[in-house]
């Protein structure tokens, strides 16, 4: 298996091939020496060339895969090669219309705009509570409210699509 | 000595109490609501009574479903532990009526410091610094008066006020009628009272509170104090105990100004006397919470004392067991807040499902929590998971043992603010003791460390990071379990056991 991994903006080619003798791994074409061992939900071992590490796998607030390693958070993106073109092709751009979702669970208690009313980026649209505190849930760009969906007093759960901003 | 004890509270709190019932050889009673239902803290009492609906209204705040509880199962004595109804008057009186012993001071202790201006008065009578301020102000001219003699910047307080709410600055005239109407409404809205006064707002204080204990026969202690200015929107974040820049003498003055406090309030059991210090440390009496803190294991673990199970035996009528003379600081201890919410995300709160815990351990390692592995985090109460506490010989062994019971910590499926903490405990001014209640926000706003510069050593692991990623993509479902020697986990560890086994068979003989 071939995977693209993007960590802090630099992009490492990591291919695993599963053999007999354990694990074969390659970086950027490089041969490393690894061993691991994944026992428990979240947290692998490796040892990486006679180096032990032992990594945990945190879900970030927006679903994206955060690995931690000697207590350093790390945010990667992953891509499998093969499906690149794909994905790059359905990738989001600036244009077309933007879902605003539910980053966590909790309740809406106060809608900021009104359907048609323009928004400036990084401006409220929602106010969601959730654990005791408010949080705005901003529009990142510059648009016009076309649609929300979500109604003041009402429970929403993550990832729920709250407005839709074009 | 109480035989049964009913905890008003939920989460590490509720636990906290619940571990110094047992000791005590006292038998414990939880309540919860529907959100509560699998909570930590009903596993781990001897008798659980459901609340009802999750609203903190219709459970943890409603006193009359408390009192019910109380009255099925029997219990003698009332813990409130820290937030809900602990500084409620009400909840004490109806407390007593129903003849149980209310856990904290008297009802009219705490009505006398719930009022921050009826506070101010006594308080300055007696003869403790006070912020300059005003007293009640009845209108917005007159805030604007009070505001000119005492020289811009000022604070609008609500009198009933606490945790930043009501609460308004004024940097000029111009804003005042505004902020004075604003605070008003606030108050009301969430204190029902809508009083304010006016108080000096002081430029980057330190916020040092002082730790007092009094039995119900007239003795009185001061236990040290807590540094806890770090502080993000009025919520602390961090705690140490002693202040880095508290010196004996100056522990001597605070601790007596807080006596003078307690004295004046006919204060008994656990309180906490807050003081703001300015630059000239100089101090500043601010207001006196009437129960157990939330960073109350601090001063436990410098002091060696265990300020719940004393807070137990005081309201059973027992004399303190010591005096001042007898309590001695030892070491240095820090405690940090995990709140499941994302310093990288604006701090966005994540409740949700807890699918991976590990707790640190080792020396002078102490974690006091309320949730586990397998649980939902709700997203009805405040964020607050854990408190990781740290004790060792000085400050700086101190920070060096949080650091690595850090490392240690992971909680798997929500965010944590657990990355934060290491750039807290890495910052120079923090290491320098150099800290003020400004001091996270502007941290907040320094670009953080870990993109920008990255030593080789860091670079090294960027790489372990894309493997590790790599491996989780190639895993198929968490927890299903892959191992790269071939391996499936559960035979790697059977076989690890039986190896463990054996050798220890040999070791025996």
């Amino acid at each position: 298996m071939t995977y693209d991994v993007v960590i802090a903006g630099k992009s490492y080619r990591v291919e695993l091939k599963r053999g007999k003798e354990g694990c074969a791994c390659r970086v950027d074409g490089r041969e490393v020496a690894l061993e691991s061992v994944c026992a428990e939900r979240e947290v692998l071992w490796l040892l990486l060339g006679g180096r032990s590490y032992e990594v945990r796998r945190e879900a970030g607030a927006t679903g994206a895969m955060h690995v931690v390693v000697r207590g350093r958070r790390y945010a990667a993106e992953v891509r499998d090669p093969r499906a690149f073109r794909g994905r790059r092709a359905t990738a989001g751009t600036d244009a077309g219309p933007l879902r605003l979702l539910a980053p966590m669970p909790g309740k809406v208690v106060r809608i900021l705009k009104a359907e048609g009313e323009p928004v400036e980026p990084s401006e409220g649209v929602v106010v969601l509570e959730a654990m005791k505190m408010q949080n705005e849930i901003r529009s990142p760009r510059k648009g016009v409210v076309r649609k929300i969906l979500a109604a003041a007093g009402t429970a929403v759960s993550a990832g729920e699509a709250l407005a839709v901003v074009e | 000595m109480f035989k049964k004890i009913l905890i008003a509270n939920r989460g590490e709190i509720a636990v906290r109490v619940m571990r110094a019932c047992r000791e005590l050889g006292i038998a414990t009673v939880a309540v919860y609501s529907e959100a509560d239902r699998e909570a930590l803290h009903v596993r781990r009492a001897e008798e659980a009574c459901p609340l009802g609906p999750s609203a903190a209204s219709e459970s943890y705040l409603n006193i009359d479903k408390l009192l019910e509880a109380a009255r099925r199962t029997g219990a003698q004595a009332v813990h409130p532990g820290y937030g809900f109804l602990s500084e409620n008057a009400e909840f004490a009186r109806r407390c007593a009526q129903a003849g149980l012993k209310f856990i904290g001071p008297s009802a009219a202790a705490m009505e006398l410091m719930g009022s921050k201006t009826r506070a101010r008065q006594t308080m300055a009578e007696a003869g403790v610094p006070l912020v300059l301020g005003s007293g009640a102000l009845k209108s917005a001219k007159e805030a604007e008066t009070g505001a000119e003699k005492l020289g811009y910047p000022v604070l609008v307080k609500a009198a009933a006020g606490g945790g930043g709410k009501g609460m308004r600055l004024v940097r000029e005239r111009a804003e005042m009628r505004s902020a004075f109407e604003a605070a008003g409404s606030e108050a009301l809205r969430a204190f029902g009272n809508g009083e304010v006064y006016l108080e000096k707002l002081l430029e980057s204080p330190r916020h040092i509170e002082v730790q007092i204990l009094g039995d119900e026969h007239g003795n009185l202690v001061y236990l040290g104090e807590r540094e806890c200015s770090l502080q993000r929107r009025h919520q602390k974040v961090l705690e140490e105990a002693p202040s880095p820049l508290v010196d004996e003498a100056m522990r001597l003055r605070m601790g007596e100004s807080a006596l003078r406090v307690a004295r004046a309030a006919g204060y008994s059991n656990a309180g906490t006397v807050e003081f703001l210090v300015d630059a000239g440390r100089s101090f500043y009496f601010l207001e006196m919470n009437t129960r157990l803190q939330v960073e109350h294991p601090v001063t436990e673990m410098v002091t060696g004392l265990d300020l719940v199970q004393l807070q137990i035996r005081i309201a059973a009528g027992e004399k303190l067991p010591f005096e001042q003379k007898d309590v001695q600081l030892r070491g240095h201890a820090i405690e940090c807040r995990i709140y499941a919410e994302d310093p990288e995300n604006d701090f966005l709160p994540s409740p949700g499902k807890i699918t991976r815990l590990m707790t640190p351990a080792g020396p002078g390692i102490r974690d006091e929590s309320g949730v586990y592995q397998g649980w939902t985090v709700p997203l009805e109460y405040d964020p607050l998971l854990s408190k990781l506490v740290a004790h060792a010989g000085n400050r700086r062994e101190t920070i060096a043992r949080m650091e690595r019971a850090l490392e240690e910590y992971f909680v798997g499926g929500i965010a944590t603010n657990l990355p934060l903490f290491r750039r807290i405990l890495r910052h120079p001014e923090f290491v320098a003791g150099a800290i003020d209640t400004g001091f996270l926000e502007r941290l907040l706003e320094e670009p953080a460390a870990e993109a920008g510069r990255a030593t080789p050593a860091e670079d090294g692991e960027a790489e372990v990071a894309a493997i590790a990623a790599a491996l989780f993509a190639a895993t198929p479902a968490p927890g299903a379990g892959v191992s790269t020697n071939g391996a499936r986990p559960a035979e790697a560890w059977k076989r690890a056991g039986r190896q463990e086994g054996l050798r220890e068979e040999k070791w025996r003989e």
